[in-house]
């Protein structure tokens, strides 16, 4: 068996992987239903009925895709630049704290001028939480992956301290959790009687934006040649630090969006436990993306869809729900050993026939 | 008597996609000789070499070395370690080496047993100290490999390949960074050991060391054997026809007489990396219409003083004046808006970015000209017009303006990064060893645009270490050593090789 280096990447190959790998990661997850002894059949096809058999079904896997977007895209524009934001989960509270800094009552408007603030603060707060990381690294070359991983924790208990103290909610019954969100600075509801909420369409356009200044913007070029080749961009004249201090700022921003859509958008109030470990899940939907933004909409509807479903399986058949964090770390894996054959062609038998 | 048999390719092909990189070709190679493989850039020499490695499993034929018992053993394809164990060493023209590890160690890299308990290090230290009494080549035992100059790279890449068991060597190139002085010390001592039956593959463009050096010659064009001759029989310009297919027409420098200053340094001081020679006083002026090659063997400060150049770095002491202003901050977007062109060393580290297109790459240096941007948003159509200009302008060759600039190969993308450079009519060139790897069609190609810039007005400062070229190309010349600069008014080779190698003449 031999492995060589392909000459050339096919596009298509590109594309191919991330399906088969999603597609691989799930099959694989039989095996652990097998030992949980369930019938795999019935598995799947409840798995099913938990994404498509319902349209509540449905807009709860959109409503669990919203913060996914959020974070995938925030990591998707970090590695882009190669600028490893490991941080996204605290930047997602830093966002979700702000929004319930001002939006709780420190200041009260019409809808109009609450909802653009309130995001405006998440964005800010969040985008700063990814400054400190991104400086250390410019100035000192501290690996942004220890620090902004790190920060996640110290941020977490900032939070828990905040909720216990000034963030309290007095009418709470003692409950560690903030004042709710007032209604003028809620996001709006998209369909009634469901979860759903505009922080979806925040998403996508985000997700769009990001797309459309990645592949067309000279901000975009910058950090594309950044993050393939700094010492030839810092040669043609880029400024590789201020450029890694703004795809900070945007990751970070984009991490605390995720913690606004949530808090504004689905819970109303926060607490220490909004997030499941949405910022880390972030980078498993940028890299089954390939780190391509609106493909960051794609498998965050994959990834949403296998807790969804995985989630409604558990219910009814009594296994595991950790069968869908299980899938979700199948399918990294499986994304990157299918980037190695989209880099190198496997052959089989001796090449020469003489 | 013939001698024995060492090696032999037998019918070697291999396809890349549509192309044939190497077709049917058969060589063989006797005990103690050494053999010269001449070809223009793409002619096929690099993936032939790579199938005899085992890098690239052939489409049809196989490699035979001798058994040591007078037969011949056919190695397996697409097995390094038999190609190895079969004692067939390589010096690569782009160097292999752990730069993060130091030089006793990269000599020892891959010799040693993967799992020992201890290592003997001062056995090792000792071995390799002896090959480099018995090679002549020297290079500092403790220094990390990352903190070497290309030259001492290059030598460290030559015992790496002697420390073996080897019988059979190639050598990709391997005088590119070597001043005169050196490389005839180099093929003094290669001489030695191919007397006591080291076999040598000799890959190199400059014909007088192949004439000096080789027992034969073959030559390769588009993946084609198209000629073999020993080389008492050769002669110069049917070897060069041979390559290229047509007469080669090498740059003339006509005479011009030099305009204003536009660059000049006064005693400038900057602090070498790690143990390179940085600048030490050094001192220059340059004017307009006029080409100032600086020779020297690579790490006695060309980098400090490209540095400079480019932008990367300000002096620690002393002033640089461009244009008639004080250069003080390190910016390269600044000198770019001050219109100087940089051509560097390394033009795949810091010339191009290979994960993006050639378009792309094109336009890497003027991301803020309005004719490329409108409002932060590229201008697609422009670039792709600019991408299809230049590339016809300047005969850049490979799959396209969209494709991947890592699928050039080495002449198409300096041929690209003079496009971007040179376009732009720059008043003050920067040519830091361009034309290094180039074969003889692309090195004269960028021979000619340097003496085009030049009758157009510009100053161009020409770093190399093929002493070849800067005869031909300068204007007046400067020798580096240990960071400093000598002007020197002679022209003849012995002469500047003994300032090269800081001896005074």
């Amino acid at each position: 068996m031999q492995i060589e280096p392909r000459q050339s990447q096919n596009p298509l190959i590109g594309l191919l992987i991330p399906v088969a790998s999603a597609l691989v990661a799930l099959a694989l997850a039989a095996i652990p239903l097998a030992f949980a002894g369930a019938d795999i059949g019935a598995a799947y096809q409840q798995m099913w009925q938990g994404v498509f058999g319902s349209r509540f079904a449905f807009t709860e896997m959109l409503t669990r895709a919203t913060p996914l977007i959020f974070t995938g895209l925030a990591a998707a524009i970090a590695f882009q630049a190669r600028l490893w934001n490991i941080g996204a989960e605290g930047q997602l509270y830093l966002g979700a704290l702000a929004a319930v800094w001002v939006g709780t009552g420190m200041i009260d408007g019409p809808q109009v001028l609450m909802i653009p603030l309130v995001i405006f603060a998440g964005a800010v707060a969040g985008g700063l939480g990814m400054v400190g990381p991104a400086y250390l690294r410019t100035r000192f070359g501290a690996d942004e992956v220890v620090t902004s991983l790190l920060l996640n924790f110290i941020i977490l208990i900032f939070v828990q301290m905040m909720l216990e103290g000034p963030f309290k909610d007095p009418m709470g019954l003692g409950w560690p959790q903030s004042e709710p969100i007032l209604d003028s600075a809620a996001l709006p509801k998209l369909i009634e009687k469901t979860r759903i909420h505009s922080g979806l369409i925040l998403a996508l356009v985000c997700a769009v934006v990001a797309q459309v200044m990645l592949t067309r913007s000279t901000w975009g070029f910058r950090v594309r040649a950044v993050g393939a080749n700094p010492a030839a961009a810092r040669h043609a004249g880029i400024n590789v630090n201020r450029t890694l201090m703004g795809v900070a700022m945007i990751s970070g921003a984009l991490a605390g969006l995720a913690g606004v859509s949530e808090v504004a958008g689905l819970k109303g109030y926060l607490t220490a436990d909004l997030s499941p470990g949405f910022g880390y899940t972030g980078i498993v939907v940028a890299m089954l993306a390939g780190l391509s933004p609106v493909g960051v909409v794609i498998s965050a509807l994959f990834i949403a869809s296998v807790f969804v479903g995985a989630d409604s399986m558990s219910r009814a058949m009594g296994v595991s729900s950790y069968l869908a964090d299980l899938t979700v770390a199948l399918s990294l894996i499986c994304v990157i050993v299918g980037g190695f054959f989209g880099r190198f062609r496997i052959r089989f038998g001796q090449g020469a026939a003489a | 008597m013939e001698k024995e048999i060492v090696l032999a390719l037998r019918g070697l092909t291999k396809r890349f996609g549509p192309v044939t990189a190497a077709d049917d070709i058969n060589l063989t190679l006797h005990r103690g000789e050494v053999l010269a493989l001449l070809g223009e850039n793409g002619a096929g020499k690099t993936t032939l070499m790579n199938m005899l490695f085992g890098h690239y499993t052939p489409d049809a034929g196989h490699v035979e070395v001798s058994d040591f018992k007078g037969g011949m053993l056919r190695l397996p394809p697409g097995h390094p370690q038999a190609a190895i164990d079969a004692g067939i060493g390589m010096v690569h023209q782009h160097f292999t080496l752990a730069e993060n590890l130091n030089v006793v160690d990269n000599i020892l890299l891959g010799a040693e047993p993967l799992f020992a308990f201890r290592r003997d290090q001062k056995a090792a230290r000792e071995k390799v100290r002896k090959l480099m009494e018995d090679t002549g080549l020297h290079v500092p035992m403790g220094a990390r490999v990352g903190e070497l100059s290309v030259g001492e790279r290059q030598r460290v890449e030559i015992l790496k390949a002697l420390f073996r068991e080897t019988r059979i060597l190639v050598l990709d190139e391997p005088t590119a960074v070597l001043t005169p002085q050196e490389a005839d010390g180099l093929f003094a001592a290669l001489s030695a050991i191919v007397k006591r039956g080291l076999s040598v593959i000799f890959i190199s463009h400059k014909m007088r060391e192949v004439l000096s050096f080789s027992d034969r010659i073959a030559v390769l064009r588009h993946g084609v054997k198209v000629g073999e001759m020993a080389t008492e029989d050769a002669d110069r310009a049917a070897i060069a026809r041979m390559m290229v297919g047509a007469e080669t027409v090498q740059p003339e420098r006509d005479s011009l007489v030099p305009g204003a200053p536009i660059l000049a340094f006064e005693d400038v001081h900057l602090r070498g990396e790690g143990a390179r020679a940085g600048l030490k006083g050094a001192s220059f002026t340059l004017h307009e219409g006029e080409i100032l090659g600086i020779a020297g063997v690579s790490g006695n400060g060309q980098t400090a003083l490209a540095q400079i150049i480019s932008g990367l770095a300000v002096p620690e002491r002393g002033a640089v004046i461009l244009n008639g202003t004080p250069v003080t901050a390190a910016s390269p977007a600044a000198m770019i808006a001050a219109g100087v062109g940089r051509i560097p060393e390394d033009r795949h580290h810091d010339g191009v970015i290979s994960a993006m297109s050639v378009a792309e790459n094109m336009v890497l240096e003027r991301l803020d000209d309005p004719e490329i941007q409108n409002r932060g948003f590229l201008n697609k159509p422009a670039m792709k017009a600019n991408a299809e200009r230049l590339s016809r302008e300047y005969d850049v060759r490979g799959p396209g303006i969209s494709a991947r600039a890592t699928l050039l190969s080495g002449g198409n993308i300096q041929k690209l990064i003079l496009a971007r450079v040179l376009d732009r009519a720059p008043k003050l060139i920067l040519a830091n060893q361009p034309t290094r790897g180039l074969d003889f069609g692309a090195a004269g190609e960028v021979g000619r645009r340097l003496l085009a810039a030049r009758r157009e007005g510009a100053g161009v400062i020409l770093i190399s270490e093929d002493l070849d070229e800067i005869l031909q190309l300068a204007d007046r010349i400067l020798v580096m050593h240990s960071g400093q600069l000598i002007e020197t008014d002679s022209r003849d080779r012995a002469a500047i090789g003994l300032l090269m190698a800081g001896q005074a003449a």
